[in-house]
Formats: C-alpha cells, structure tokens, sequence
C-alpha cells in the first residue's frame, strides 16, 4: 500500500501542482494559534483564491452601481459583468440557454423557491414529495413546510450501512401521487455520490421531475445539467470557492416559464399599476430586488478561476487524497469511518470511541486544524447511523497529503489527552 | 504533550468524571426529572432531582455528549447534594461567573472546590454551553420546569 501511495504520489506531483493552487489563496498565510492553518472545512465553506477577492475589491472601487436600469457608464458596466457571470455559469454546468439560470442567495434558497413556486403550483393535498435519508436540512425542512401547508405527504427513501442510497426502494416509492422527487448529488455529512443520472432516468420514467441539491457535489466533479437532464439543479458559490450569498437554481426553461414568481418586487416586473403587475421574463421574473451585485461579479472570478484548473486531474488528484485519509485516519485504534459509499466525493466523517467529536474539535483546533464537528445540519443521518455527531474533514483543491498527516497527528494527540 | 490551554480544560478531574461519572444513573422516585439538550453538538442529558422540603436529597443524571458537559454534570451531583435551593443558586451563579471568566478575584478555592477545575473552560468561549448545560437544567428542575433546556 505504501509504495502504491508513493508512485501515485510522484504521478500526482507531476500532474497537478498543489503548491501553484495554493499560492492563489491568501489566507494559508494566516497562522491559527501560532500553528500552519489545516483547513479542512471546506464542506462548510472554501477558501477564496486571490481573483475573487481582488474582484470584490475592484466592483467596489471601480465598478459599483445598480444594475439593469441605470442609463449611465457604471451601471452599463456592472449590468454586463453581473450578466457575464450568468453566461459563465451556464457554460460550467452545461445548460442550454442563460435564462436558466436564476441566481438565489444560495442553494438554500434555491430549494425554498422551487417548493414555494413549482411545489406551491403542483403538490395538493393528498400527493407526496419524495426526499432520501441523506440530506442536508435545507432539503427536508422546505419540502416539510409545503407538505404540512397544503396536506401532502413527504416520503424519503433509505440508505444502507455504508451511506448509500437504496435506488430500488427509491424506486418503489414512485408512485401516482408523486408530484417532486428533492435529492442531493453528493451527501454533506457522509461524501456519498448518488447515480444521479440513473436516479433522474428512474424518476422521470414515473413522470416524476427532480430538484437536485448540487453544493456538496459541484466544488468536486464536473456537472453536465443537460446530461443529467434534472428538472432544477442548485448550488452555492461559497462552497465552490466564490464569496457567500450568491448561488444558482437552474431549472429547465419550459419549467421556469409555468412557474409562478417567488417574491415581489423590483426587477421581477415589467410593469406596475395598482390594478395589475405584468411580470418580467424568466430568469428576471425570479430575482425580485437588487440582487447581490458585488458577490455576483466576484463569483464570475471564482467560476474562471475553477475553469482554468485541468478537471480531470483536479478529481483524480481529490481522489487520490481522500483515499489517504481514509486509509490513514481508519488506521488509528478507535477509529470508526461513517460514510462508506463505494463513491464519495471530499468528505471523511468519523467517530472514535470514548470520544466526543466535540472534544477532537476543541484539540484539532489547537493544533490549527479546522474540522467541523456535529450533526452537519443533517439529524436524520445522525440517527440513522446512532450516533449524535461526528467529525467532519472535508477537502479541497488545496488540501494536501502532509495535511492528513498533521489530522491524524492531531487525532493521536486526542488519544494521549484521553488516553 | 498537549498545549497547556489543553491541559487547563482537560483537567485529570475532568477527564476522571468523563470516564467515570458519578450518580450516573436513572432514579425511579425522583421529584423533578429535566432534560437539558444541545442539538448542535448532540450534548443530551437527564437530572433526576429528589428533595427534602428546601434541601437537595438526592441528585443524579443520565445522557451522553462530549467530555466537558459530562464532567460538569457529574462534579455538580457531587457538589450541590445536601444544599438547600438558595445554595444551589448561589453555586450556579458562581460557576457560571466562572466559565465565562467573570469570576471575582475574591472568590476562594475553597468555596470553588473541585469546581475550581472548570475555569480553564473560560479560554474557550464555544465550550461554555456545554460546561453550563447540566447547571441549567439543574435550575429548571429546582424551578420545577418542564420544557427542555438548551444553552445554545
């Protein structure tokens, strides 16, 4: 195994350069108590790379101004780079037309407006909304508000042991009275990956179209929307090293079109009199207000940023370093790994008995070693797997093998304490 | 070695409760049963508390959750049986001036006894919720309240 580690090692040094990537985000020039920053929180939220910290500075220096009404340079300008971002995002995840593209506050609420305008148009009562047992809150509570306002059902589909979706029993919980199925990509508490593109295929074989969670599974592999051929797919900039509150619901254009707006406001209409509101064409008839403008822009930079990275290499070589970490952190005596997907996506999540992940967090964090620790917003998988929490590190393109080494260094540091 | 903030909250009385806590049990013939729970880092706790008129007969707590709200729940058994209700209160106030690190220079270590060992808590301002978790509930039931306590 080892010297399997070091020639995939070598082949990976030659390939993708860590160090380069890495020079690109300031805040690894940051000490955290006197010790080198281990930032393994990306599932939380990534770092930001130079460019898009740059772009905020520079839409705020140079370019600030509202966007799609102003006559004037500024505005003309801030219209095109925000619009720009759109284009850019269409292109990173393949769909077919900009108007497809709503940008929301994240994925967060890229799932509430599905269920307050397709869900509030489509699910009466007495019909069902499928989940599965993996997901993150934001994917449960939504669907868990519409069915209790208008008298639906929600389903959800089990795992098994390694974290895995059970795509049969999925299956068969398709029925006649399914009006939504809402699934995440890559699950935020255990990195499992679901066949999405097997799942969608089942799914719209009972007509029923799907809403797909994508935060956890865009930072890793590279999407294809039309090849998917989900119904909405949503995710947020801030997980994918772009600044926080912006995020995008795509939805496929016909969709877009039936659905009724999300909130009212300004930019959403075409026109206003107190008798009646003509509302504005999709995507505007979605982002009612002044939307995030700086954040926006700023995400373009992320999204040119992840498009000059060579993909392949960045998810063979993401690859490559969660299997170290796996195979290292299940080496410590005590250790249990929970998320055993046969495919999994940046994410190790693990207990070590007669320890409180809470208490391996207080002492990793001594050590500068950023872990997340808790239920990861998802309760459900907590207790389907019996436990209250777990530790969390999660990885990204700046993450290193010396890194694990310094986690697991970290996790025998716990053991001493606790002996 | 550990950092010396580690060892200040990882205290060997803090580490010996978390192992092996004391009145770690269920008590059929409690007066006042409380659950205090911290959903976010799964901190889930039961005090049982028996009393005799003013005076605190008898305590004694169920739960799991991390090693700090543990030993904090099993050293306040420890310290508040046989003290009437305002002593109770007095010693909260007292520990809670002590995590957060507004502890009064005045304050002997004598009158903290073995509380003594949690001050080390104050250097990490997130902890805080779990070392009080057990206090506070402890105060509910002595309040005789009945919905769930959370500190966070």
């Amino acid at each position: 195994m080892a010297v399997t580690a070091a020639i995939g090692t070598s082949r990976l040094a030659r390939a993708f350069d860590v160090d380069a990537v890495r020079s690109e985000f300031p805040i690894f020039a940051t000490r955290v108590r006197g010790k080198r920053l281990v930032y393994l929180d990306n599932a939380a939220t990534t770092q930001k790379p130079r460019a898009v910290i740059d772009a905020l500075r520079r839409y705020y220096e140079e370019e600030n101004a509202n966007i799609h009404r102003g006559v004037h340079y500024l505005s003309e300008r801030a219209t095109d780079l925000y619009e720009k971002t759109r284009e850019q995002v269409r292109r990173f995840i393949g769909a077919g037309d900009t108007r497809e593209i709503v940008f929301v506050r994240g994925a967060t609420e890229g799932i509430n407006l599905v269920a307050a305008t397709f869900g509030g148009a489509n699910v009466r009562a007495g019909d069902e909304v499928l989940i599965t047992a993996m997901e993150h809150h934001s994917n449960i509570v939504p669907w868990q508000m519409l069915c209790e306002q208008v008298g639906a059902k929600l389903r959800v589909a089990p795992i098994n042991d390694a974290g895995e979706l059970l795509v049969d029993e999925l299956s068969n919980l398709l029925n006649a009275r399914t009006k939504l199925l809402a699934i995440t990509h890559v699950s935020n508490a255990l990195g499992s990956v679901n066949p999405m593109k097997d799942v969608v295929s089942i799914a719209h074989s009972a007509g029923v179209p799907v809403v797909v969670d994508g935060a956890q599974a865009v930072p890793h592999l590279r999407i294809n929307v039309r090849e998917l051929d989900c119904d909405f797919y949503t995710f947020s900039s801030h997980k994918m090293y772009g600044p926080t509150g912006i995020g995008v619901l795509y939805g496929k254009l016909d969709l877009l079109n039936t659905m009724p707006p999300y909130q009212g406001g300004g930019d959403m209409i075409k026109s206003v009199t107190f008798e009646k509101t003509i509302f504005n064409d999709v995507p505007y008839k979605f982002e009612a207000g002044t939307p995030n403008i700086a954040d926006g822009i700023a995400f373009g930079a992320a999204l040119e940023y992840l498009s000059s990275l060579d993909w392949p290499m960045v998810t063979f070589y993401e690859q490559e370093l969660l299997q170290y970490a796996t195979e290292q952190v299940k080496e410590i005596e005590g250790v249990r790994i929970v998320g055993t997907a046969r495919d999994k996506a940046g994410v190790l999540s693990f207990v070590m008995e007669g320890v409180h992940p809470h208490d391996i967090g207080t002492i990793l964090d001594q050590e500068g070693i950023a872990v997340r620790t808790g239920h990861h917003c998802a309760q459900p998988v907590m207790q389907r797997f019996g436990i209250p929490a777990t530790v969390r590190a999660s990885f990204g393109i700046y993450n290193t093998k010396e890194e694990v080494d310094v986690l697991v260094r970290g996790l025998h540091r716990v053991k001493e304490v606790f002996n | 070695m550990a950092t010396d903030e580690l060892r200040s909250l990882y205290q060997e009385i803090i580490l010996d409760h978390n192992k092996n806590p004391r009145n770690f049990r269920k008590m059929p013939d409690a007066d006042y049963v409380l659950e205090g729970y911290n959903p976010l880092c799964g901190d889930h706790y039961t005090i049982y508390l028996k009393m005799n008129g003013d005076v605190v007969a008898d305590v004694s707590f169920e739960g799991a959750g991390c090693a700090i709200s543990k030993a904090s729940a099993s050293v306040m058994s420890t310290v508040v049986k046989g003290k009437t209700k305002q002593h109770v209160h007095e010693l909260f106030d007292l520990f809670h001036n002590l995590v957060t690190g507004k502890h009064a220079r005045d304050v002997s270590l004598e009158e903290l006894g073995k509380l003594a060992a949690f001050a080390g808590v104050s250097e990490f301002p997130v902890r805080v919720k779990c070392a009080s978790l057990a206090w506070h509930t402890l105060r509910g039931a002595l309040d005789q309240r009945k919905e769930t306590v959370t500190t966070e």
